[in-house]
């Protein structure tokens, strides 16, 4: 037992000079390090938005040597997700799987009655909340939500066409919001991912999205695409200019344009249930190492995310908060199983 | 032109580096590795080592897994050809003669066929990169839900009618397929569908699964059946049979270019490799003077579907690179790649970051010839591989079959369907119905249904929006003539009776 706790300190010295400039109070001894490989779950499709993340987070951890076991990306993306979630939830206890989320934690079991819930989970932490804004075709005369809203209202419902990706998830929820508060119709469109509805747009075969920033950028510096409104309580704080003339911080907020609609999506990591808190905290280190890395920084700013982290009780309470904002939109929307 | 070609070559500057030919090889040899298990797709090998490119310069780390990509799409059709087992699912047509082929002894030509044919499709498709790319990337645009399934629908109207069966067994396989792809999440509405409460069963049935139980696991129990031993086993092998191939191919001109078109055109869409391989088949079946003997073992059987997979997987290249939409999975892989190295893909990738661009355009026609000459000096050596007795080698594969199986989702219920689909060839087998309609069910019918129900909601449930522009009209015509040919042509011939 000597020897091996002794191992495990000499392991953990250099991981904790590198954590000393990052996180304060981060007790040297008595941690928990993995023993084997650890699973890293993406409930979603390969190339999507989480699975980026994912491979990026792979990636520093690798090249920053932040983990004696590395992290091995497995893809369970079948039903909206559900596939992952399930997995993650029949692994109680196992502290060499963690899995990254989006806003399918709520929809996924809300919209098919999957049976879980995230609190068959562990939280661990919330790397980043990502961003979504109102898009439309560069050549559509609306240069504001405020005029697009208008000529929604004044055409035939559902004469306008809203893309999105799949069926009673974030993008559709957000769809049906603007409805319900502005009383426009829209038709909304479900397609299998991100980039292709952004494509659909510059196309014209939808009149809009709310594709999150890294999918829409690369149209909208083309010079393709129109932002009209970021969905969140203030401007993104990015003002480096994108395109010729703008900036991530030239979008104004929907709020201001009348839309008062606020949503982000939670990018965050969960564990399985029934994990020690010593457990957590390893990971919960190695994520705000791999924040502290210039290639996280870099990939913040190319996908415009909102930055926020938090973890412990403060992620907790914000998950909680995120359900019940999210079971009351579907239960509006009239999403819910039956 | 000349300003795509002086590009080009600097291209080739950067590409041809030291390094980045050590970088080619690598990646060729991987990929061909991953093509030749079933299951372990180019997606999964260039998401696998995506992460260790991180700390690599952008172009090498492109040139590394674009090339395991030209190394999967060639080591797909190994095991095609050898053990009627699809590598990955755009060689299950290849299966279809290149299989027969190998039971006649003529495994040698059949993969040399197979090589050569990806290469060409893969030259083609390069060259429309090269001098297209602009134009070819708007016509991407004009492709929304009533496109894209007419597109589906052109591909099953190619393939209706080709098999020797009757008819009325191929559609029974058809329709089989199309509820097996009905199973899982309905991404239209997003309920479970048909799942009888069995919640591992909601991400559906993999089409990659099926395959290799249908073709690999049945192939297996009917050479069990007949006697544990393979057919072909007395081939010669010699080097020179790449030689004897080469000099027979040129003769299948016509087909090997409708091939890369239909390639290309389906890469760029996007459709896929895989559909455009199905389509390339069909057409080869209904335009060649020895249709009626395909899937005997036809060496144009082979050409045709290699041809348009590989045009397909080069060209779905373009798209990503142009627009930032993949036109594959493993174009996808890359897609999220070019971010995490700080590329945005789009309409201006091209502009900002030409080195990058251009050194993987020129990595393309030199991964492909490394590629090309690797694979066809492996030729005999593949090929010996059927000498050793069944006794060895049929558990090999099937160990290699339930691991392919596993490693799609890591899941063991996907083993166990293996093993179910695998009775299920087995028994198609023994009854005479044909496995290919199934396949094809199963891999296009998701899709097929998706755009559709996408078309009637954008539509509002009028049908009339297959015909509602040219594109799609005219794409949605050709389906229907194909789906009518043999009517059509019975009918002229009785009209204008053959002189004699």
């Amino acid at each position: 037992m000597q020897i091996r706790s002794h191992t495990i300190a000499s392991l953990l010295a250099p991981a904790a000079v590198l954590a000393a400039g990052v996180v304060a109070g981060t007790p040297a001894l008595a941690a928990w390090e993995p023993t084997k490989p650890i699973e890293f779950i993406i409930p979603a499709g390969t190339g999507g938005g989480a699975d980026q993340m994912a491979r990026m987070l792979q990636g520093v951890v690798e090249k920053h040597k932040l983990s004696k076991q590395p992290l091995i990306v497995i893809n369970k993306a079948g039903g909206a997700g559900a596939e992952g979630f399930l997995d993650v939830k029949n692994s109680k206890g196992n502290p060499h799987k963690i899995i990254i989320t989006l806003s399918n934690l709520f929809t996924t079991p809300l919209a098919t009655s999957v049976p879980f819930n995230w609190k068959d989970l562990t939280p661990v932490a919330m790397l980043a909340l990502d961003e979504f804004i109102l898009w439309v075709n560069a050549e559509a005369p609306y240069k504001s939500a405020g005029e697009f809203v208008a000529a929604v209202k004044a055409g035939e419902a559902g004469k306008f066409k809203m893309g999105g990706t799949g069926s009673k998830q974030e993008d559709q929820i957000i769809t049906v919001w603007i409805e319900q508060i502005t009383g426009a119709k829209f038709t909304y469109v479900p397609y299998k991912g991100g980039g292709e509805v952004a494509t659909q747009l510059v196309g014209k075969h939808v009149d809009s999205t709310v594709n999150n920033p890294i999918e829409a950028v690369a149209q909208w510096r083309a010079g393709a695409l129109r932002p009209l409104c970021v969905f969140d309580a203030k401007r993104i704080d990015l003002k480096d200019k994108i395109t010729a003339t703008m900036s991530w911080n030239d979008i104004p907020t929907c709020k201001d344009s009348g839309l008062n609609i606020e949503y982000l999506m939670l990018r965050g990591i969960f564990m399985p249930a029934g994990v020690t808190a010593d457990q957590t905290n390893f990971y919960i280190d190695l994520f705000k190492k791999v924040r502290a890395t210039p290639e996280w920084a870099d990939f913040m700013k190319i996908g415009a995310f909102n930055t926020t982290f938090m973890s412990g009780k403060e992620y907790r309470d914000w998950v909680e908060k995120a359900e019940v904002t999210h079971k009351d939109l579907m239960t509006k929307a009239g999403f819910l199983a039956k | 032109m000349a300003e795509s070609l002086e590009a080009l070559f600097h291209g080739f500057a950067v590409a041809m580096t030291f390094k980045n030919v050590g970088f080619m090889l690598i990646g060729i040899l991987l990929g061909v590795l991953i093509g030749v298990l079933p299951g372990l797709g180019g997606a999964n090998g260039v998401a696998i080592l995506l992460p260790l490119t991180f700390s690599m310069e952008p172009t090498s780390a492109i040139i590394m897994l674009s090339c395991i990509y030209w190394g999967a799409l060639f080591g797909g059709a190994i095991t095609s050809v050898l053990f009627n087992i699809p590598g990955e699912p755009w060689s299950v047509a290849t299966t279809f003669d290149g299989y027969p082929m190998a039971r006649d002894g003529r495994a040698g030509e059949a993969l040399t066929a197979a090589f050569t044919s990806s290469f060409f499709g893969a030259l083609v498709a390069v060259l429309v990169i090269t001098f297209l790319a602009p134009l070819v990337a708007k016509f991407a645009l004009r492709f929304g839900p009533p496109e894209f399934f007419a597109v589906y629908f052109l591909t099953f109207c190619s393939f209706v009618g080709m098999s020797k069966e009757p008819p009325a067994k191929t559609v029974a396989s058809m329709m089989l397929g199309f509820a097996l792809a009905a199973v899982g999440l309905d991404t239209v509405t997003g309920q479970p569908r048909m799942i009888f409460g069995v919640y591992e069963m909601i991400r559906g049935f993999d089409f990659l699964i099926a395959v290799i139980g249908l073709f690999g696991i049945g192939e297996i129990l009917l050479t069990m059946e007949e006697g544990l031993s393979f057919k072909g086993v007395s081939a010669k092998i010699n080097a020179r049979v790449v030689w004897q191939t080469w000099k027979e191919l040129p003769k299948y001109w016509a087909t090997s270019l409708r091939g890369a078109l239909v390639g290309c055109w389906m890469g760029i869409t996007p459709g896929g490799a895989t559909p455009a391989s199905f389509m390339s088949y069909g057409l080869a079946k209904r335009f060649s003077k020895d249709g009626p003997q395909f899937g005997t073992g036809k060496i144009e059987g082979v050409v045709a579907p290699e041809t348009a997979a590989h045009a397909a997987g080069t060209s779905a290249l373009l798209p990503m690179l142009t627009l930032g939409i993949p036109g594959s999975p493993t174009a996808a892989v890359l897609l999220g790649g070019l971010l995490i190295w700080g590329l945005q893909p789009g309409p201006l990738l091209f502009v900002e970051h030409k080195d990058f661009v251009w050194g993987l355009i020129a990595s393309i026609y030199l991964g492909n010839i490394v590629g090309l000459i690797i694979v066809l000096t492996t030729v005999p050596w593949w090929a010996a591989i059927l000498r050793i007795p069944f006794s060895i080698i049929g558990p090999v594969i099937i160990v290699i079959c339930a691991i392919g199986a596993f490693t799609v989702h890591n899941a063991m219920l996907d083993v166990a369907m293996m093993l179910f689909f695998g009775v299920i060839g087995y028994a198609f087998k023994k009854l005479n119905y044909p496995l290919a309609p199934l396949v094809l069910a199963l891999v296009l019918g998701d899709m097929a249904e998706s755009a559709f129900r996408q078309s009637m909601i954008v539509s509002k449930g009028s049908i009339a929006i297959f015909w509602s522009n040219g594109l799609v009209g005219g794409i949605m015509g050709l389906a229907l003539i194909l789906l009518l040919w043999p009517l059509i042509a019975g009918a002229k011939n009785k009209l204008i009776p053959k002189r004699t």
